[in-house]
């Protein structure tokens, strides 16, 4: 041996890389595009992950990223997320190529008591369950204390209508001089749900089916005069709890996660309501994310940890209380909940158990196309509310290339639309 | 000549060839055929998806009207701070400093640095305000008004991006000698008839250069517009980008990318075929 300390060294290096990648094996990486902000990561890493056994690494990043990793980690044939977790939309562009099904996870998880249609929203069209329900949130309005004066008379704010709202903003235009309503129309607004949600099933009772009916008409007709009263801003608005807290808006609708803010940082001066009721009742939309495994994951039994972690009645009520995402599982909200949270968990109520209210699902079998349905609604409220063109001759040509999607993808109507034979169709 | 060093040359090139094949042309080709591709074959689809859509011609018209306002204007007001700059004798170095700054922010931090003199709640309002000029915030950058808008998104690429242009033409306004100019002094020629006739056509070279990339630079514009506009002026690259990450259709974006690449070339052999230098007119 005429160089041992060399030889020694290399030795030494091997075992510790050789160390490392068993350590490696045991970690489950747990990416994820939801709870991203670094408050609401830190939460997960110290709170929600605790008593988990192993190292798991929480890493968060932008959907469109995680589109492209999940899709280039399966091209390279080397993946590094144990599991993932991601919205309902954001999961369903992965199904066969990059998620494997876990039918044995919901056996396993059975006495969580996940309601069926939850369950059923996670088989993403197919006959096999392909993502865990994690974690829902919806739609809510949130007013500033000071618009409240401007109620029109006999408004009830958890009950009330497009009209009434239209009205609303109305009062404000005319005794504070500013349009004070506000939407999430900027870029990464969440603008196009309104539509699929809220809008088309309170005007029309069906998303898809009824684009370009009489009805469909008459809502865009209703939306231009909203608009009208709406802040002009709203095309830059992402978040609406940023204009609330600013006071440049004084009513918006918005997903919980984006005005939560406003709220816990302002409990006394917001009310949190359900969004309006149009002429077929009063449309919301769910929001679901999920927890899956992808195809190849370096770690399954450590993601499949995670997963009923994650999924105890425990760590879903610390969800809420921390993060404000509400329970899938059975499980009743602690009444110590942070006042922010009380106004969003008090209006996720009052929309649940509305009298009229209205389900509307999130589009299922869509699959990669999911972002050019919700380009047809955006690009229908451009041409019809921001260009003034004519609403007969728009809903013609947008109803044409949301046809051609439907036909493309061959998707069957969900929810609120009346279920369909193959594709569904516009009438 | 030794034969035997002929290959150092090539040796001194090969890392950075090597890196372009790998980074940019393995890339460039695979954009180009997945903008011509939907599904297995070859398809113009993708690119009458480009056209047909609502935003096209919009974001054409606006990236173009945007070049066309911004590089003259930067060019104008770069050859007046060069020729200022040159003319110090003292303090050089920091009024050069001081008017290259914006070269070191990135363009999004510069756009959210405008953003927030601009916006309702921003500087420029409380200042309006202050001075009782508004009654209440102003929207500038709404799509109800799009010429503020475009209006503040030239100020905001003004005052980014005029340096670079700026350090170009210093660099070569120190390259013309003295002479000529002495010379023509004593001829009296008069400061402006010795820009005109002996700086402007001398400092050609570098103007071109500075040209090519102020152009093809302003084809790409794209932070500064999102950060202060969102969508409300769709320029190509925005669009590029809302259909590979909104959208999630990656061949209508790749065919916007490779249209801003086609109209980035013609601009940049206009410029060489106009702006064209015999050696015989170097000095």
């Amino acid at each position: 041996m005429t160089h041992p300390v060399p030889l020694r060294a290399i030795a030494a290096t091997a075992a510790l890389f050789g160390g490392l990648s068993v350590a490696q094996a045991q970690e489950t990486i747990f990416y994820s595009t939801q709870l991203r902000p670094i408050e609401e990561a830190t939460k997960v890493r110290e709170v929600l992950l605790k008593g988990l056994p192993g190292k798991t690494t929480y890493v968060v990043d932008e959907p469109p990223a995680f589109a492209v990793r999940m899709k280039a980690e399966t091209q390279a044939g080397k993946r590094t997320a144990s599991v993932v977790g991601a919205l309902h939309g954001e999961l369903q562009p992965h199904v066969s190529a990059d998620l494997q099904p876990v039918d044995d996870v919901a056996a396993k998880l059975k006495d969580r008591v996940i309601p069926a249609n939850l369950m059923e929203l996670g088989k993403l069209g197919t006959n096999q369950q392909q993502y865990i329900p994690w974690m829902q949130a919806t739609y809510v309005m949130v007013a500033n204390k000071q618009a409240l004066q401007y109620l029109p008379a006999g408004a009830d704010v958890n009950s009330l209508t497009y009209a009434q709202l239209q009205q609303w903003g109305k009062n404000i235009v005319d005794k504070t001089g500013q349009r004070r309503l506000g939407f999430p129309a900027g870029p990464t607004g969440l603008l196009p749900r309104f539509f699929q949600g809220y809008f088309y099933p309170s005007f029309t009772g069906g998303v898809v089916t009824t684009f370009k009916s009489a009805d469909a008409e008459a809502g865009w007709n209703t939306l231009k005069e909203l608009w009208a009263v709406s802040n002009p801003n709203s095309t830059n608005y992402n978040f609406m709890q940023e204009p609330l807290l600013a006071g440049e808006v004084w009513i918006a609708w918005d997903h919980i996660a984006r005005v939560k803010e406003a709220l816990t940082l302002q409990p006394d001066q917001f009310v949190a309501f359900p969004a309006p009721a149009g002429p077929k009742g009063r449309g919301y939309m769910p929001v679901i994310a999920g927890l899956a495994i992808p195809k190849d994951a370096p770690n399954r039994t450590g993601g499949v940890a995670v997963i009923e972690h994650m999924t105890k009645p425990e760590t879903q009520l610390a969800t809420a209380a921390e993060v404000g995402f509400f329970p899938v599982v059975k499980a009743d909200l602690p009444p110590n909940l942070a006042p922010g949270i009380k106004l969003l968990a008090g209006a996720v109520a009052a929309t649940q158990n509305a009298r009229d209210a209205l389900v509307s699902l999130l589009p299922v079998g869509l699959g990669a196309k999911g972002g050019e349905f919700n380009k047809v609604y955006t690009d229908t409220f451009q041409r019809i509310v921001l260009r003034n063109e004519p609403v007969r001759d728009v809903l013609e040509a947008q109803a044409k290339v949301l046809d051609a999607l439907m036909k493309d993808t061959g998707a069957p109507c969900w929810a609120p639309d009346k279920p369909s034979q193959g594709a569904c169709a516009v009438q | 000549m030794p034969a035997r060093t002929s290959w150092i040359p090539y040796a001194l090139i090969a890392p950075s060839v090597i890196f372009l094949g790998a980074l940019f042309l393995v890339p460039l080709v695979q954009t180009i055929w997945l903008s011509f591709s939907v599904g297995d074959g070859f398809s113009m689809e993708n690119y009458q998806r480009m056209a047909g859509d609502l935003n096209f011609s919009l974001a054409v018209r606006n990236t173009f009207l945007l070049t066309l306002v911004v590089v003259p204007l930067q060019v104008v007001l770069a050859l007046a701070m060069a020729t200022m700059v040159t003319k110090l004798d003292k303090g050089r170095d920091l009024v050069l400093w001081v008017l290259t700054i914006p070269l070191g922010i990135s363009d999004l931090a510069a756009g959210l640095a405008w953003l927030a003199l601009l916006q309702n709640t921003g500087y420029l309002n409380s200042a309006l305000y202050a001075l009782g000029l508004i009654q209440g915030p102003m929207g500038w950058l709404s799509q109800e008004t799009p010429w503020a808008l475009f209006f503040a998104i030239v100020l905001a690429e003004l005052w980014r991006a005029t340096a670079i242009v700026l350090v170009i033409l210093i660099a070569g306004l120190q390259l013309i000698p003295k002479e000529f100019s002495e010379a023509a002094e004593i001829f009296g020629a008069k400061p402006w008839t010795r820009f005109t006739k002996i700086t402007l056509p001398l400092l050609k070279p570098s103007l071109q250069s500075a040209l090519i990339l102020r152009t093809v630079l302003a084809f790409e514009v794209f932070a500064v517009v999102y950060a202060l506009g969102g969508r409300n002026f769709p320029v190509l690259a925005g669009e590029a980008y809302v259909w590979q990450n909104d959208n999630q259709n990656y061949g209508a974006a790749a065919a916007y990318a490779v249209l801003i690449m086609a109209i980035s070339l013609a601009a940049t052999a206009v410029y060489l075929r106009i702006l064209r230098t015999r050696p015989e007119q170097l000095p």
